[in-house]
């Protein structure tokens, strides 16, 4: 039974979370949706933990998409065989990951350290920042040494057919029965963070204004008359 | 052509005495709240000095403007793909810290009532408006008032660096005169073109620059872009906030805050019409002492007669046209040539000019023999305390000629007002050697020195009446009307302001 909540159940009320909690802030909270950077309170530290982290974080969520959405057979379809995969996976994963965890660190770090930049951390901060570096201290271990300690273990045959099953609505949680416990705890902690997601400064990742680029410079704003 | 009107301001630095009361009605009415307490829409800085943030006019460090790169305009902080693309996305390098403004502080007055008896006089001490924790400014808006500690920052001016010979700084030699800044609404503004957001942006009526409260994601790109930095952070929202120019005031045909408060009365109000097709264009003048004269060839003189049809043609109101034609700001601009935009080399065309200070030469020529020779104020405007090349490096990127003729014709203009009030003899022929004719002097005169209420500010009211659903468009247009209370400044984490509020004002009337 609690198998059942903690793979099924669970995750449907993240997602449910996730999206219904985004539709209401967009729609009702406009106001405080910001990046919500402290960069103008300290530049420096947060110069080089933002940067790797930002670039760190990138790479490992394609990674995701890559390992949990696509099935095994597609991969080797297009002639990447589990060899291949597995060297990415470790290797460019794992460097990825590493680079995340360290600016995970330092900004964490940044966060405590630093009167002004603690002082104006809310509690949704704070979590955010305690369970981002939780999860991204999980992956890596889990990455860089459970898959070796237990090399039998492959998350593609089990999470990632249970991640995908959810997803179709055929939730099936006897897969995860004997997933390592590394990668137990990854996995629902990183369904959490989606749960909170729309309650936290994360929303900002939407927010990633693409369309600048094309867009003209200077903008005017007319008030639109009434007909 | 396409003719669209901007409500601009001109200030006559000659007259400014450096009061604050500008800033302090300002900051009363717009920035005393939680996460605002640094930013001051509003400041008069000394000049020598290196002002508020330090080194604001250093584009070298802050890479504010624009600048012309193979003949195309493009931001100094860089292309539109290279904030996105580059990293710069994660962290700004460009952007001012709080550091650099000053870090907000208040006091513990209650420490001065509460205290308990003992041997040394209670006081009251600085905290951080931030951490609550002690504190020692070490910066703030006005930190240089009246030369405080000139000798050390003025060196470090941006356009004294730029004057070739050795400016002196004892107290013989020592100068000075007040810069009152403000956002200056600039018609190719840079702060615009740096939001990712979309959510700054130029009112097509009235040219006012604002911030839309609902649209801002805090990328902080408009601090950087903003040659000014008068686009601020608040720390509390996470949002950029800005000068409104109180547009709610102007909207109602009122001058600004700053205006209206002006005990000098240096400051006016009025609007200028101007070719939008052609400002791109105006921005991109390839040599940067160019700028002044580029832009004064934008604005369309509002009565010619073609240009009232084709602003009509462009939906342009009658009362705006009127007020176009009335307007101050034309004649000080335009007109006289006496005010200059801030900066014209930072290429973002600033719509807030100054009248640039005759510092104190008049015993050269307004004492004994000056009546019979007027011709003296040639050779006293370079004798003049202020060295010119200070006042061109900040009004005309250096160009020494416009801004002495600027100083020329306001001497000028005191000599004849001397000679006809004091019933003496004046050859009105001198006032030509100036570029100006005796009525429009006395015409001048009374602009800048009886400076009437209804001279100064020539507004016209906006049409509201027409538009959409105002309760709609709430809080896109700089402030939502929630600000928790407004009340006055106090470390983060403590009461909130609507509670101080509350506590402090009872009855109308402040309770101690």
């Amino acid at each position: 039974m609690s198998s059942q909540f903690l793979w099924v159940i669970l995750p449907y009320m993240c997602i449910v979370s996730f999206v219904i909690g985004h539709i209401f802030r967009y729609r009702h909270d406009q106001f405080s949706w910001t990046a919500k950077s402290s960069e103008f309170i300290e530049k420096k530290q947060l110069m080089i933990g933002s940067l790797l982290f930002h670039i760190g974080i990138i790479p490992v969520i394609f990674g995701h998409v890559a390992g949990l959405g696509i099935p095994k057979e597609w991969m080797r379809a297009v002639g990447v065989n589990d060899h291949l995969y597995h060297l990415g996976a470790l290797y460019v994963g794992g460097l990825f990951g590493v680079v995340t965890l360290v600016g995970m660190l330092l900004l964490t770090y940044r966060r405590v350290s630093i009167s002004a930049v603690r002082k104006l951390s809310t509690s949704s901060d704070i979590i955010v920042n305690a369970l981002l570096l939780f999860i991204v201290f999980l992956g890596v271990y889990a990455t860089l040494v459970t898959n070796n300690v237990q090399p039998g273990f492959d998350y593609r045959d089990t999470i990632s057919v249970w991640f995908r099953d959810l997803l179709i609505l055929r939730p099936d949680a006897s897969y995860m029965a004997n997933v390592p416990f590394t990668f137990k705890v990854h996995a629902i902690t990183g369904f959490l963070i989606f749960g909170l997601w729309p309650y936290t400064r994360l929303v900002h990742v939407w927010s990633v204004p693409v369309h600048y680029v094309g867009r003209s410079h200077i903008l005017y704003r007319r008030h639109k008359r009434r007909a | 052509m396409k003719i669209k009107a901007q409500v601009a301001m001109v200030m006559n630095l000659d007259k400014c005495i450096g009061c604050h009361t500008c800033s302090v009605t300002c900051k009363s009415t717009w920035t005393n709240r939680p996460g605002a307490e640094y930013m001051w829409f509003n400041n008069v800085e000394t000049k020598p000095g290196i002002g508020y943030p330090k080194r604001w006019e250093d584009q070298e460090q802050y890479k504010g403007g624009w600048e012309v790169k193979n003949g195309k305009l493009q931001l100094k902080s860089g292309t539109k793909l290279s904030k996105i693309a580059l990293g710069k996305i994660f962290n700004n390098p460009d952007m001012p810290e709080m550091k650099d403004y000053y870090e907000p502080w208040t006091y513990n007055y209650e420490n001065l009532t509460n205290k308990e008896d003992g041997k040394h006089t209670p006081v009251a001490r600085a905290h951080s408006a931030i951490t609550g924790e002690k504190m020692d400014p070490e910066w703030g808006p006005n930190w240089e008032d009246d030369l405080a500690g000139g000798h050390i920052t003025g060196p470090q001016d941006p356009n004294i660096e730029k004057i070739e010979e050795e400016i002196k700084f004892n107290f013989e030699k020592s100068f000075m005169m007040y810069l009152p800044r403000l956002c200056e609404h600039c018609l190719n503004p840079s702060c615009v073109a740096s939001c990712p957001s979309g959510a700054m942006y130029k009112r097509d009526e009235d040219g006012i620059v604002l911030v839309d409260q609902e649209a801002c994601r805090g990328w902080r790109y408009c601090m950087t872009g903003c040659p000014y930095k008068k686009v601020y952070f608040n720390w509390q929202t996470n949002k950029a906030e800005k000068c409104t120019f109180c547009y709610p005031r102007i909207e109602s045909g009122l001058p600004t805050v700053c205006s209206e408060t002006c005990t000098g009365r240096i400051r006016y109000l009025g609007v200028l019409l101007y070719d939008a097709d052609r400002v791109q264009e105006v921005a991109a003048t390839p040599d940067e002492k160019d700028l002044y004269e580029a832009q004064c060839d934008l604005f369309l003189d509002p009565h010619d007669p073609e240009v009232q049809e084709q602003a009509r043609r462009d939906g342009i109101t009658e009362d705006w046209l009127e007020a176009a034609q009335d307007s101050p700001v034309y004649k000080l601009a335009i007109e006289y040539k006496l005010a200059f935009p801030l900066h014209p080399e930072y290429r973002t065309l600033p719509m807030v000019w100054y009248v640039p200070p005759l510092s104190p030469i008049m015993s050269y020529f307004e004492g004994k023999d000056s009546i019979k020779n007027p011709d003296m104020i040639f050779p006293a405007i370079e004798e003049m305390r202020n060295p010119i090349q200070y006042l061109a490096n900040m009004l005309t990127a250096g160009d020494t000629e416009s801004v002495k003729s600027s100083l020329q014709r306001m001497a000028m203009m005191r000599s004849y007002m001397r000679a006809l009030s004091s019933g003496k003899e004046f050859d009105e022929t001198r006032l030509e050697r100036v570029g100006l004719t005796a009525k429009q002097t006395q015409k001048m005169y009374r602009l800048l020195s009886i400076a009437k209420y209804e001279d100064r500010f020539v507004i016209p009211t906006s049409h509201r009446e027409s538009y959409s659903n105002p309760y709609r468009a709430q809080g896109s247009e700089g402030f939502g009307s929630d600000c928790d209370g407004c009340g006055p400044m106090m470390p983060a984490g403590a009461k909130s302001g609507k509670e101080i509020y509350e506590d402090n004002f009872y009855g109308g009337i402040w309770r101690d």
